[in-house]
């Protein structure tokens, strides 16, 4: 595969990801993938790519790439700026990339993390049938080694000669990062939720949590009203995506793409999948509160967003109009 | 086996299922057994399976199915376990998994915990290499790191805490022990366990297929080998 696009700046901290690594927890594999997996599903369709399309996860900013082929590119998520040789571009649209155009990321203004599709999406070799960088494992990205993307770096994508013409998501469809830095999360109560007494649910359900400096893509460290479930420590099991852990010092911590497969600490629940991406825009300092539904609730709420997902159509755009409309 | 082990939901895709509170080989069959069940029933329907101590983690695609279905399939699963035992009952649940033996170059050179280890347990050093040695280990979970497997459990003679200062660096292949559990550092990593040996063989490697020597439910045992062999089977000092 020839080289799309040269890496010139690699920014604070860019990631290929694509949707995860899944099937290898076996083996003890995290599965990775997006932390604003909305976002991600948006910049892909952007491009006309298959949800499983492999884009860049641009935390906070700064990326600066030059293009080397005919494509199209889509940047979602966080407020970050874009431009295109030194014009400023619109987040949530596609735009034409011809050879030698420069594509340049400020730094994020709302949210922290970005996402920049293109057309056919990203074409690293897979590591264990993904190419979602996992840097604790050393797996995945652009050589395999989880590493994340470095000034020099050939980013291999194919030719898109029949671009399309540019395309947009409607503002009110756009799931953009709050802009008060803070996220609500709907919660499936499981695992050893028992073990918590009500007393301690409610505190947990009532409170506000700050967004702690030790945040990353394994886990959202949290810091507020101590919980304390009625057991220390359980025999190490398996943890799926969201699931909200309590170690002995009372704070939550919610386990997020990178996470570890197995551990040992009670956990009151998870939070719905589809709340976690307005989680991973919240930057530390930044607030999250939290509410229970059922799990019927739950299976309701992720059916209809997939039947909206399926039934949203992306609205065509004049070159004067995308200019215009800076978000 | 109890007639309706819990099953416990963990995520809006996910459940649990609890086979009981002390990790034991018979534990970790079943649980083996249950997973090779699932990946059969459940096909396109499972995301993924992640077998530990004492449970299995059951992640399904919600767009598919949803939780009632999923705890039906488990139990159909874990009722093919009861009847299994009954068809087969000459294989005792310490014969199921497969046997693995793993090289271990014991030494003080390749151990740096080996003294200390054996000082604490009052034991020679040869002791505590020959305990090692006899005990068949069960594979009971696998995580921490890609390919980091759990085996239990280690006699207690030469059972020892984790570090009070983990290292910051544990070479890949190192043999160690913390409390009663034992493992082979699949890659160079930090760790507290307390390392008393090198073994030469991969535990993880990612261009291989299958990737790891051993998976969860998996009989292990370890042989000495000398330096000499080691360096012969690869192995790096």
């Amino acid at each position: 595969m020839r080289a799309g696009f040269s890496v010139i700046q690699p920014g604070i901290h860019s990631l290929l990801q694509d949707q995860g690594r899944y099937g290898r927890h076996n083996i003890g594999l995290t599965t990775g993938g997006p932390m604003d997996s909305q976002s991600f599903h948006w910049a892909n369709r952007l491009c006309q790519n298959s949800p499983q399309c492999a884009a860049i996860e641009v935390t906070i900013g700064g990326l600066v790439l030059e293009a080397k082929i005919n494509t199209s590119i889509a940047l979602t998520g966080a407020a970050i700026p874009l431009s295109i040789n030194k014009q400023p571009a619109a987040l949530w649209q596609s735009h034409r990339i011809k050879p030698g155009d420069r594509i340049e990321l400020g730094f994020a203004k709302a949210g922290c993390r970005g996402y920049l599709a293109v057309a056919g999406g990203f074409q690293a070799s897979p590591s264990f049938g993904s190419q979602s960088t996992v840097a604790r494992e050393g797996l995945g990205g652009l050589h395999q080694d989880g590493k994340p993307l470095q000034a020099g770096d050939q980013l291999p994508c194919a030719e898109s000669a029949d671009q399309p013409a540019n395309q947009r998501l409607a503002q009110a469809q756009r799931p953009n990062p709050s802009t008060d830095n803070s996220a609500h999360c709907r919660v499936i109560l499981g695992y050893q939720h028992q073990a918590f007494s009500s007393v301690q649910k409610q505190l947990f359900f009532s409170s506000t949590y700050q967004v702690t400096d030790s945040s990353d893509r394994m886990g959202y460290r949290l810091n507020g009203p101590a919980i304390k479930p009625a057991v220390d420590g359980i025999l190490s099991e398996g943890i799926c995506l969201g699931a909200i852990q309590v170690p002995a010092d009372g704070q939550p911590i919610v386990l997020l793409a990178d996470r570890q497969t197995i551990g040992g600490y009670p956990k009151i629940g998870s939070v719905l999948s589809l709340d976690l991406g307005k989680l991973a825009q919240v930057t530390p300092g930044g607030t999250v509160s939290f509410e229970t539904i059922s799990i019927e609730q739950a299976h309701n709420l992720l059916l209809l967003h997939q039947r909206q997902l399926d039934c949203t159509e992306l609205e065509f755009v004049t070159a004067e109009a995308s200019d215009n409309d800076q978000s | 086996m109890p007639p309706q082990l819990p099953i416990s939901i963990a995520g809006e895709n996910s459940l649990i299922v609890y086979f009981g509170d002390q990790p034991s080989a018979e534990i970790a069959a079943q649980i083996a057994q249950t997973a090779e069940h699932l990946r059969q029933s459940m096909a396109d329907r499972l995301i993924d399976l992640v077998p530990s101590y004492g449970s299995l983690l059951v992640i399904y695609q919600p767009l598919l199915t949803d939780h009632f279905r999923v705890r039906q399939l488990i139990r159909q699963a874990l009722q093919q376990l009861d009847k299994g035992k009954g068809e087969d009952s000459n294989k005792a649940p310490s014969q199921s998994g497969a046997l693995v033996s793993l090289p271990v170059y014991y030494s003080t050179e390749s151990g740096p915990d080996l003294q200390s280890l054996a000082d604490r347990a009052k034991l020679s050093i040869d002791e505590v290499i020959a305990i090692h040695q006899q005990t068949q280990y069960r594979v009971y979970a696998i995580g921490f790191a890609p390919g980091f497997a759990y085996l239990g459990e280690v006699d207690e003679r030469i059972a020892a805490p984790r570090l009070a200062t983990p290292r910051q660096k544990v070479p890949r292949g190192a043999v160690a022990i913390a409390d009663r559990q034992t493992a082979v550092y699949p890659a160079q990593s930090p760790g507290g366990w307390n390392l008393i040996g090198l073994c030469p063989q991969p535990m993880f490697d990612p261009s291989a297929e299958p990737s790891m020597p051993v998976q969860v439910g998996d009989r292990v045992t370890f042989r000495a080998i000398d330096r000499q062999e080691f360096i012969a089977l690869g192995g790096v000092l």
